[in-house]
């Protein structure tokens, strides 16, 4: 059913929560700056609580079942997380208050940038990026200065793998660098030679994404890291796919010089339904000083009476402020708390598991399902979502299929490499009775596609809404609701 | 912790893959670089971890035990309890972005109601999905100006009365375009707005002020839009969305964009964030606009239907020509600020606001009556902020306050040299007349010496 808009559910002189009459002796408002009227809807408290209910649930969710999604780490996102972040001591906390009296705050901080940095191998971490995108900008932003710093104003081209996430190439090109796209070999590894070609001294960097987004590991890892620093470039580590490597492997260990993290993938964040997000930073030792200001420390080391006080630090040739305040403290308690329960032993049962996981979903799939990079995958896989036998068939009708039996598809069309990608990121959490039920769903869909096509073309039939018209939304664009004006 | 994984179940999928142990599967992990030792602290359960969290938690005051007038960008108002019981239902939390419209028909129209309502707050055409918060919703609005122009207009005004760090990040964000200039908000210009609008020419891309400003005034921009438009300059409005409860929306008065943080909705301070950036323009500048939009459509058996729509516009379809790296928006603080706006509704709302205006008001006349202190700017119409001047530094008297269990204020030396010995209060709906006097009591005492 058609829920209808607030707009819609506005009764004028409904009220919903009020407020007390003023305290105060009221005084004359500003005339010449007054608004005329104020078009925000009128309902009852219950009204939008139900309103609100009915949306939810046309909404699919981790907490309803298995959200194989590529590249985006769908975990479980453990319950106690949204009570630590919510504790008053975190959520009441105004972030101009003096600085001692938000010691729990910095020294959360404080411990959390040092987990990340142990976790990853690096000299220093910043909180401060709000998102996976953000952190590119920052780290890329660090790269530039650190290059400029040294006088190399001609360092300008970023090498981007045909296989990197399209963050990629849009947060370099926002920085003014000349984006060149960097081939991948027949194992899905950065092609080698490729990459010697285009070192030279106009060259900026590289950024890596490794396990890259066909689940891959580089094979030639330790090996191009050094063609680019031989060539006096530096590595920037898309960390969107760390959740293979927790535990397993630190990217700062070979050389990697500046990581982002998003830690509503690897450490178990909610999605939110699009945000909000967190991208922390890490460096090596030669770009701390670039980091962004400020960066929590220890202002006064303090003694055996006396706890060290945390204060903010201001890199010297920082690359300055990337957004308001400090980061997204409230997405930081989260991750502190999910880390402070795994522990080192947790995070890498949780790569082991994803691993684990996504191998078998492949090795169950590839029968059925092109696999063009057949090897030991990481924690995800692509498949080709298509069949020679049956060309009408894309990858797009196999994930709307997918909806009719209750899964959240793979991603899709992506990575741009494979033909109708198709995706698949299980993750640790999900059990074997699920990974079984999601295969047996896959090899029933290739079966219908056979047998009965148009099931899929028609898909899905029970969910909500069918396929919408994109095309149409594109065309009449209508982005704002106009119902109850004039 | 969190792995479902048996030990049986582990074997048969082994078994399955053809490896014998799971460290097989990593082989392709230089040996000596596999499985280093982490020195993290030992792993707690969930009673432990909770427990740990309390214990950092109560090493803040937070503005429940403290009487709090600080705003400068983040204010204290009151949070109906549907909001954040509505936040934590998982079918909102724990979705992805609506990338398949079939299954997140409940994201897609929450975001929709939430672009329409910052539409008719802000009274502009069109909204988008939101940034990270008010700074980087400010940094977009300089990238689409200079974009606009097609990096022909190389100069860029910011009002000196723009929050300081809107400033500082976009400068961050603007930092490799070297040929770009970034002026008017200097010492020598100050926060006089003739002096602004005197350096609008015809090289101006945008001219960026606040609504009210940094320091809590309403300012008349009559005459700065129009020599802006008179040049052909964009301009950009940062806007607090509690005060547009009352006030003109800056659509009327006639901004090109409207901007801001929108944690005011509803939204935790939670020390920073996560918040909201609210972001939206006029038509003309409809496909200017960064970040995801939503739009309404159709499904196939013609049922009304919500979709993400200009897509072709965004990094996973453009690349490195898409019109910003954006790839999330705020999803669950646009969620909430939507909710808060809707439990509220237009009584509620214009109550908060008027009780905002009414109590700063009430505590501005009675700080400026105790001796020593003195409100600036008092010829200047203000909405929730306001600007005291104290004799003694400003630190000393934020700290006798801090004895009294009352964050007094924002001190505004370190951005604004010219402040000297003054600081900035805020006061919303949460603060009672007895708070305020209280205060002033605490003010009273002061030695003035």
């Amino acid at each position: 059913m058609t829920e209808p808009t607030i707009f819609d559910l506005s009764v004028p002189g409904r009220k919903g929560v009020t407020f007390p009459e003023p305290d105060v002796p009221e005084i004359a408002l500003p005339e010449a700056f007054l608004r005329e009227d104020l078009p925000i809807p009128e309902m009852s408290e219950m009204d939008a609580v139900r309103h609100f209910s009915s949306l939810s649930q046309k909404n699919y969710a981790i907490d309803l079942g298995f959200y194989p999604l590529g590249s985006c780490t769908m975990k479980y996102n453990p319950k106690v997380n949204e009570v630590t972040s919510r504790l008053p001591g975190f959520a009441s906390v105004h972030p101009l208050q003096p600085i001692e009296s938000v010691q729990g705050s910095l020294y959360l901080m404080y411990e959390l940038q040092n987990m990340l940095a142990e976790i990853a191998g690096f000299a220093g971490v910043t909180l401060m990026p709000a998102a996976g995108a953000q952190g590119e900008l920052t780290g890329t932003l660090i790269i530039k200065k650190y290059h400029a710093d040294r006088g190399d104003h001609q360092r300008t081209r970023m090498l981007i793998p045909d296989s990197a996430h399209g963050t990629n190439p849009a947060s370099s090109a926002m920085l003014g660098l000349d984006i060149v796209p960097l081939p991948s070999d027949e194992r899905g590894n950065v092609n080698l030679d490729a990459l010697r070609e285009l070192c030279d001294d106009r060259l900026a960097g590289l950024m890596l994404t490794n396990p890259n987004t066909l689940g891959l590991f580089d094979e030639n890892v330790v090996e191009v890291i050094k063609i680019v620093h031989e060539a006096g470039g530096l590595v920037y580590g898309d960390g969107a796919n760390m959740n293979a490597l927790l535990g397993v492997f630190r990217p700062g260990d070979v050389g990697i010089d500046v990581l982002h993290f998003n830690l509503h993938k690897t450490f178990s964040t909610p999605h939110g339904g699009g945000g909000p997000g967190s991208g922390p930073v890490a460096v090596q030792k030669h770009l701390l000083p670039f980091l962004p200001d400020p960066v929590v420390g220890i202002i006064n080391e303090g003694d055996d009476d006396e706890a060290p006080l945390y204060g903010f630090i201001h890199p010297e040739k920082s690359i300055g402020r990337v957004k308001t305040f400090y980061g997204h403290f409230g997405v930081l308690v989260r991750a502190y708390t999910y880390i402070s329960m795994l522990g080192q032993e947790g995070l890498r049962d949780a790569a082991e598991k994803a691993v684990l996981n996504a191998n078998y979903l492949q090795e169950k799939l590839k029968g059925t399902y092109t696999l063009p990079y057949d090897r030991v995958c990481m924690h995800e896989f692509v498949l080709e979502g298509r069949w020679k036998d049956v060309p009408d068939i894309h990858a797009l009708d196999i994930a709307k299929r997918l909806m009719d039996y209750k899964f959240h598809p793979p991603t899709n069309y992506f990575p741009l490499i494979v033909p109708e990608a198709l995706m698949i990121e299980p993750t640790e959490t999900e059990n074997k009775e699920t990974l079984d039920r999601f295969v047996d769903v896959m090899l029933k869909i290739a079966e219908e596609a056979r047998t009965n096509p148009q099931l899929l073309k028609d898909a899905p039939h029970n969910t909500p809404i069918r396929r919408a018209d994109e095309l149409k939304a594109a065309r009449d664009l209508m982005l704002c609701c106009s119902s109850g004006l004039e | 912790m969190f792995t479902p994984h048996t030990k049986n179940d582990v074997e048969v999928m082994l078994k399955s893959i053809g490896a014998e142990k799971i460290e097989d599967l990593f082989k392709v992990i230089p040996e000596q670089f596999r499985y280093p030792d982490l020195s993290l602290a030992p792993r707690l359960t969930e009673m432990e971890a909770v427990a740990e969290l309390e214990n950092i938690a109560s090493a803040n005051g937070t503005t429940k035990d403290f009487l709090s007038f600080l705003g400068a960008g983040a204010y204290d108002h009151y949070i109906p309890a549907a909001v954040d019981n509505l936040l934590q239902r998982g079918e909102f939390y724990t979705a992805y972005t609506p990338y398949q419209p079939e299954i997140s028909q409940g994201t897609l129209q929450a975001i929709f109601e939430f672009q329409s309502l910052i539409c008719r707050l802000t009274g502009m055409d069109v909204s988008n999905a939101s940034h990270y918060d008010g700074a980087t919703a400010a940094a977009e609005a300089v990238i689409l100006a200079t974009g606009h122009f097609r990096n022909k207009r190389k100069k860029v005004l910011l009002s000196r009365a723009l929050n300081p760090q809107y400033r500082q990040t976009i400068r961050t964000y603007m930092q490799t375009d070297e040929t770009l200039q970034i002026l008017g908000d200097d010492a020598e210009t100050g926060t006089n707005i003739k002096n602004l609008i005197a350096q609008i020419d015809n090289d101006t891309a945008l001219v960026m002020v606040q609504y009210p400003d940094f320091f809590g005034r309403i300012i008349d921009y009559k005459e700065l839009i129009e020599t802006a438009h008179a040049h052909g300059a964009l301009v950009a409005m940062a806007v607090n969305p509690t005060a547009l409860g009352l006030l003109t929306p800056p659509g009327d008065l006639g901004a090109d964009i409207a901007l801001g943080e929108g944690q005011p909705l509803g939204i935790p301070l939670s020390f920073g964030g996560p918040w909201l950036g609210f972001f939206a323009v006029k038509n003309a500048l409809l496909r200017k606009i960064a970040g995801r939009l939503v739009g309404e459509t159709t499904d196939v058996e013609g049922k009304l239907a919500y979709v993400l729509t200009l897509t072709a516009r965004e990094q996973h379809i453009r690349r490195e020509k898409a019109s910003s790296n954006i790839c999330s928006n705020q999803g669950l603080m646009t969620l909430a600020a939507t909710i808060y706006l809707s439990v509220l509704g237009k009584h509620g709302f214009k109550q908060v606001s008027n009780l905002c205006y009414q109590k700063a008001h009430y505590a501005a006349e009675q700080i400026a009556s105790i001796d020593g202190f003195e409100v600036m700017f008092p010829e200047t119409p203000f909405f929730h902020e306001f600007v005291v001047k104290c004799e003694q530094p400003v630190d000393e008297l934020l700290e006798h306050l801090l004895e009294h269990d009352i964050f007094g204020g924002y001190k505004l030396e370190n951005d604004y040299p010219e402040l000297q010995n003054c600081f900035m209060l805020a006061v919303t709906e949460k603060i009672s007349r007895e708070d305020i006097d209280y205060l002033c009591d605490v003010l009273g005492e002061v030695d003035h010496d």
